[in-house]
């Protein structure tokens, strides 16, 4: 074993944990600070966080943990942030949630806005509106996972490393996993091309076939007028390794950093499901992604003829 | 039945165990001095030709090879010729004596840890632990000399163990990590990890000698759990720094022989590097006995 000098080491440990934790004044500030998100908690989802996590569905092990290290106790404060964000700020609108089946899902929506806060409003819907609430999987970049405190954070809200292996086992232990096909030609769409899905990836339905999971289609409407991207710098993107590189005039106004507060309006489908080869070949799959696609794209386009303004 | 590096800590258990009902010959260059009386034991070097005496003595029914090194501070050259050349002679002799069972003993941490690992790599995962961290590229090759031995000698039953880090008295990384007071982390970083104790693995190696059975197995222990865990059930002190302060410092650590831990090991309280073991529970039948509290608290047993 090594000869470490432990005092020294031991000190330092002292310090770290006095740092961390000891003025009673801090503890005491903490403890008030979380009885207010508690409360408020309580006001948004109508009960209490401990009582809507008791029916949430979770494949907890003795330890509290899920085997991919979501931790609900962590989940709070980002429930809380969604929740204020879904109820008061974009005041969404939900609809046909009561569509999603019990048991293994497969969430599959447009994808807009710039900042992925449509996958955030989709998962406050699961965990707010559907009975038994559920707590929506999404997956991360792989170079997220590399950044400190990133990661943890991630890992602990139960957002997974985006690779084939691990969405195929959290649909194995029944979750709900949210995916956008479009992906970043998704998000950083411009304006005049809003409501348009783009291309979608092949993916999500090699994945559904596969583990037998049931589709289902979600419409976000609303997303598209948070952030308006006027154009894309693609010279600029490719300098800076960004995919895209989106011009919005809002961000120079003061305040404007805000996403506007349109008002979202969530469309949940019936659940689809497919059968087959999930190894065919690209084509065939196609078909079958073409008909999901025009599915959330008739979606949209019911949705949006419905809308009467875009901010309530 | 022979073992190679039966006087370890784990070899000496496994001996322990395998001694009631079958006869033991062990091979290790130490010596073992509190050996049961019905175990014999050869003190000798795996690479030297006197190894093959010992085969050559009695019929080996298996062979199981636990006589790797893995000496932080030991030479590359050192554990090459020790852990592949030693082991392709002994892979020679066990298919010139037509030994029937072969049982290795390998590691997840051929796997590495990697910021793109799955969550639970099973058996087929591209083993690339030697990408980070070349000190154990030799122990990524022990692991693929015995998986091509599949093929060249089907005869053999050949058995791949891929366990978990094991935590116990054994004097391990793993082991040895959790032993420090207080226990360093990295900073914005909370691994969800797997461990196993000693004695799961002498069971694990039990099931593996059943006729019958063959093939790679990942074995896990309890269910997994973040590192801050484990911390907390042994009621030790943290310490955490960010990785590059923890990187330089380590650095410094080593050069001046302060630490067994050389720098890549950080990568393993980084990313996770965790296993799907449900082949080992399936085919295997091998379920861990101890729990994860008894499994953590086993590290304070051995020491001295």
């Amino acid at each position: 074993m090594a000869s470490v000098p432990p005092y020294a080491l031991r000190a330092l440990a002292r310090l770290d944990s006095a740092a961390r934790g000891a003025p009673a004044l801090l503890g005491w500030l903490f403890g008030s600070a979380e009885k207010a998100v508690d409360d408020a908690l309580e006001k948004l989802l109508g009960e209490t966080f401990e009582k809507r996590l008791s029916r949430v569905p979770l494949a907890l092990g003795r330890s509290g943990v899920d085997p991919f290290g979501l931790d609900p106790q962590w989940t709070k404060y980002v429930v809380l942030m969604a929740a204020t964000l879904h109820r008061k700020y974009f005041r969404t609108q939900v609809h046909g949630i009561e569509k999603v089946p019990p048991g293994r899902i497969l969430l599959v929506a447009n994808h807009s806005g710039q900042v992925p806060i449509d996958g955030a409003m989709i998962a406050a819907a699961m965990l707010m509106d559907a009975e038994p609430p559920r707590f929506v999987r999404a997956m991360l970049e792989k170079w997220a996972v590399s950044l400190p405190f990133v990661s943890l954070f991630f890992t602990r809200v139960g957002q997974v490393v985006g690779v084939p292996e691990n969405a195929t086992r959290l649909l194995e232990q029944g979750e709900a996993l949210l995916v956008f096909p479009e992906g970043a030609r998704g998000i950083a769409k411009t304006f005049d091309n809003r409501y348009k899905l783009a291309e979608f990836g092949l993916g999500f339905m090699r994945l559904a076939m596969e583990t037998d999971t049931p589709i289902v289609p979600v419409a976000v409407v609303g997303g598209e007028e948070q952030y308006i991207s006027v154009a894309n710098v693609e010279g600029l993107a490719r300098l800076l390794r960004m995919p895209v590189f989106p011009i919005i005039p809002q961000l120079f106004v003061p305040g404007g950093q805000l996403p506007l507060p349109t008002k979202y309006r969530l469309w949940f489908g019936e659940p689809m499901r497919f059968s087959g080869d999930p190894d065919d070949d690209d084509s065939v799959i196609e078909d079958k992604v073409w008909l999901v696609k025009q599915t959330i794209q008739s979606m949209l386009n019911r949705g949006l003829k419905e809308r009467k303004h875009i901010f309530w | 039945m022979l073992i190679t590096g039966i006087c370890g800590r784990l070899g000496k258990q496994l001996a322990r165990v395998l001694h009631r009902d079958r006869r033991v010959v062990g091979v290790d260059r130490r010596s073992f001095p509190d050996k049961p009386k019905d175990i014999s034991h050869a003190q000798v070097d795996i690479r030297r030709k006197k190894l093959k005496d010992v085969f050559r003595a009695g019929d080996i029914g298996a062979v199981v090879h636990l006589g790797v090194m893995h000496d932080p501070r030991a030479s590359a050259a050192d554990h090459h010729s020790w852990n592949v050349a030693g082991f392709t002679k002994l892979l020679e002799y066990v298919s010139q004596f037509r030994v029937p069972k072969l049982v290795v003993l390998s590691s997840s941490n051929v796997y590495g840890p990697q910021p793109s690992n799955p969550q639970f790599m099973t058996e087929d995962a591209p083993l690339l632990g030697g990408q980070n961290f070349s000190d154990i590229r030799d122990l990524v090759e022990v692991d693929i000399l015995a998986q091509s031995f599949f093929w060249k000698l089907p005869e053999t039953e050949t058995v791949i163990l891929r366990p978990v880090h094991i935590l116990g008295s054994v004097h391990n990384a793993p082991s040895n990590f959790l032993r420090l007071n207080p226990v360093l982390t990295v900073m914005g970083f909370d691994p969800m990890a797997q461990v196993v104790h000693q004695s799961d693995i002498v069971r694990a190696i039990e099931r593996a000698l059943l006729p019958g059975m063959r093939g790679i197995f990942n074995i896990a222990g309890p269910e997994p759990v973040p590192l801050s865990r484990y911390i907390k059930i042994l009621g030790r002190q943290r310490l955490s720094l960010p990785y590059s302060l923890a990187r330089v410092i380590m650095k410094r650590m080593w050069t001046l022989r302060l630490t067994t831990f050389p720098v890549p090991e950080l990568d393993h309280i980084r990313y996770v590097c965790m296993v799907d073991d449900r082949r080992a529970r399936e085919v295997l039948g091998f379920a861990p006995a101890v729990s994860l509290e008894e499994t953590v608290l086993s590290v304070d047993e051995g020491r001295w």
